[in-house]
């Protein structure tokens, strides 16, 4: 029983590292770089989450609502005045920016909220699910969780396939010079893309700090840094491979934490990073693209 | 023609040595005179050592062009192996001079094994997962160290990731990696005379590889990868010698910070991710691939908090906002063109006001 348990555990950790490497993958297919601050606007988020619901005594809902507000614009700002100036400038230039805003973010927060540990109420009004006479218990953060992300995976995929705007994206990642020949708003869409990234990060920070209930101005890096390994495991720029990267690297985590190590399951995890990229550096289900001279 | 570019570096390189140079006679005349508060006195080998670090790093990420986001671990392994080394060594060897110098040489090759077994299988990656991969590197490193338990006794090492019994030592045996503890009781034997003479050493390493045949090669690769092939420039192993390079380099660094703390540990701070880049901003602001510019950088970036005490909270927020726009400045291709707008519009004024006078 306790390994069912450890693994229900497993594939609702892994589902919130799935919504967060969506932001990730959805950014690196689009626009070609790693947004390293993607985990500190998870960090943002919950934030919002904790004064609006915490401090300011509003509904959890509202505290959602709001966190997706705040980081959806924050996303848009940080592309506007951090990335988009550097659109054509070389790789190292840009990741070394997205370093830099991530080290900002934490740093506003840690200027703002202080550098001490706030105690998170968890936004989940679920009770907890009991199977097997009381042996499983399924907690209702578990139980959300899962639910969200496969919510949100069909949201997405059906967006991407279904609505204009998805089509524009995929054309951007495709091929941007074609795709603004195409009458496409490449600017436009980009944006789009952090804007939705960042507004998933929200909802990921919500569930991330209801289940694990302590809120710190680097609450976010780890989880950010993971779920990066998620989406290139399951194929960068693919988003049903940063589902199934993500909830792999959920299991993995924690069953290494059940019979290995509690220490070492951070190490072990990076270790999946770097036997992925030496086995298949494409990931699960990522296509090859040969660097043409 | 040759000899003039020879002579202009040659100048180039004497102005960075003697501003080393210069400055260590500076500070131990302040020493020496009594003119130095305690605080600074303590400053004064961490500061070599974020020397060290700044300009190994520049070797990867301004000559080789690739960025790595694990320099804090192949500190941590230089650190570690030289301490562990030490240790055992205490009361064995009983010059400490020649103790220390065996422990340099040991964390220095211990960093560069590990830079290699990484640069093997990482190096064949560019760009954003290099970077991602040093820093799960550097995470791993900084893992298993707080997991560690090593011991040694009559019989020799023994070795354990549960806990200190778990080892089975012999009576009269001393435990010396204590997991999480880390390693307590180092002999302090680094001083600042000796973390300048590292500097000086680690300048003249990475200086004279740059200038060299080997040090061209690695930056046409830097320049343009595919072209670099083409002429019959080995990728693999150019970048594998700079990254190896660098990561020894670190391990010295890391060896000059173990036998200057009494207790060794393996913690965010010194060895984890904030560590790499706190060195990559030294770097960046100094001037990526200008060896000099990292020198002054973190010598200016160590000391700069600790002379505006008022600033301490801002600092970090400060360095992010600077290294934004640093990079926008310096990359943005507008911002590129703007700047050269600039000075071919100075360059005409100039010229002009030649002709007229």
């Amino acid at each position: 029983m306790s390994f069912v348990s450890y693994l229900i555990n497993g594939i609702s950790l892994g589902s919130v590292y799935a919504i967060i490497a969506l932001g990730y993958t959805m950014v690196y297919g689009i626009a070609k770089m790693l947004n390293f601050a993607h985990g500190d606007i998870i960090m943002m988020g919950a934030y919002v989450i904790f004064i609006v619901v915490s401090m300011m005594g509003m509904p959890a809902l509202v505290g959602v609502l709001a966190a997706i507000v705040v980081c959806t614009l924050l996303g848009v700002l940080i592309e506007r005045v951090a990335y988009k100036p550097l659109r054509g400038a070389s790789p190292l230039a840009v990741l070394i920016t997205a370093i830099g805003v991530s080290y900002l973010l934490q740093n506003v927060a840690l200027l703002l909220f202080g550098a001490n540990t706030k105690a998170f109420t968890s936004v989940v009004g679920v009770p907890a699910l009991r199977l097997a006479e009381g042996q499983l218990v399924i907690s209702g953060e578990t139980i959300v969780t899962i639910l969200s992300c496969i919510v949100i995976m069909i949201v997405l995929t059906t967006f991407i396939k279904k609505s204009k705007a998805g089509q524009a994206m995929l054309a951007v990642s495709e091929d941007k010079g074609a795709a603004t020949l195409m009458g496409i708003n490449v600017n436009k869409t980009i944006a789009l893309t952090f804007a939705i990234g960042s507004a998933l990060a929200a909802v990921a920070g919500a569930l991330l700090c209801s289940a694990y209930p302590s809120l710190t101005p680097y609450t976010g890096a780890m989880p950010g840094i993971k779920a990066f390994v998620a989406a290139v495991f399951g194929g960068i720029g693919s988003i049903p491979g940063a589902m199934i990267g993500g909830i792999l690297l959920g299991v993995i985590e924690n069953l290494s934490k059940a019979y290995i190590s509690s220490q070492l399951s951070d190490a072990i995890v990076f270790s999946v990073l770097i036997v992925v990229l030496l086995v298949k550096p494409t990931g699960i289900l990522g296509k090859k693209i040969n660097e043409k001279v | 023609m040759k000899t003039k570019a020879g002579n202009k570096n040659w100048g180039s390189n004497a102005i960075t040595y003697g501003m080393v140079i210069l400055a260590y006679a500076v500070m131990q005349a302040m020493v020496m005179s009594g003119n130095i508060s305690s605080l600074m006195k303590g400053l004064l080998v961490p500061l070599c050592m974020y020397v060290i670090l700044a300009v190994s790093l520049n070797l990867t990420v301004g000559i080789l062009g690739e960025l790595s986001l694990g320099h804090a671990g192949f500190m941590c392994v230089g650190a570690f192996s030289s301490a562990v080394f030490s240790k055992c060594m205490e009361g064995v060897i009983p010059n400490t001079m020649i103790s220390f110098l065996i422990a340099l040489v040991i964390g220095a090759l211990a960093a560069a094994i590990c830079g290699i077994l990484i640069g093997i299988p990482v190096l064949r990656l560019r760009g954003d997962y290099l970077a991602i991969v040093t820093l799960a590197f550097g995470e791993i490193i900084k893992n298993i160290m707080n997991a560690i338990y090593l011991g040694l006794d009559s019989k020799g090492l023994h070795f354990s990731l549960k806990n200190a019994a778990a080892l089975n030592l012999e009576e009269g045996g001393q435990v010396i990696i204590k997991g999480a503890q880390g390693i307590t009781g180092t002999p302090k034997v680094s001083s600042f005379t000796i973390g300048v003479v590292l500097v000086l050493l680690t300048l003249f390493i990475i200086i004279n590889l740059t200038n060299s045949r080997t040090g061209r090669a690695i930056m046409s690769i830097r320049d343009n990868r595919i072209a670099a092939e083409s002429v019959g420039i080995n990728i693999t192993k150019y970048k594998l010698l700079a990254f190896t390079v660098s990561a020894a380099l670190a391990g010295v660094a890391g060896v000059l910070y173990s036998h200057n703390v009494s207790s060794l540990t393996a913690l965010p701070k010194n060895f984890g991710y904030n560590m790499s880049i706190m060195i990559l901003v030294f770097v960046v602001l100094g001037g990526i691939g200008n060896i000099r510019g990292s020198v002054i950088a973190a010598v200016v970036l160590t000391l700069l908090p600790e002379l505006l005490r008022g600033l301490n909270n801002y600092r970090m927020l400060i360095y992010a906002i600077v290294l934004i726009a640093m990079m926008i400045f310096n990359s943005s291709p507008k911002a590129i063109a703007l700047r050269s707008q600039i000075a071919d519009n100075w360059k005409k004024k100039h010229s002009r006001e030649k002709k007229e006078a």
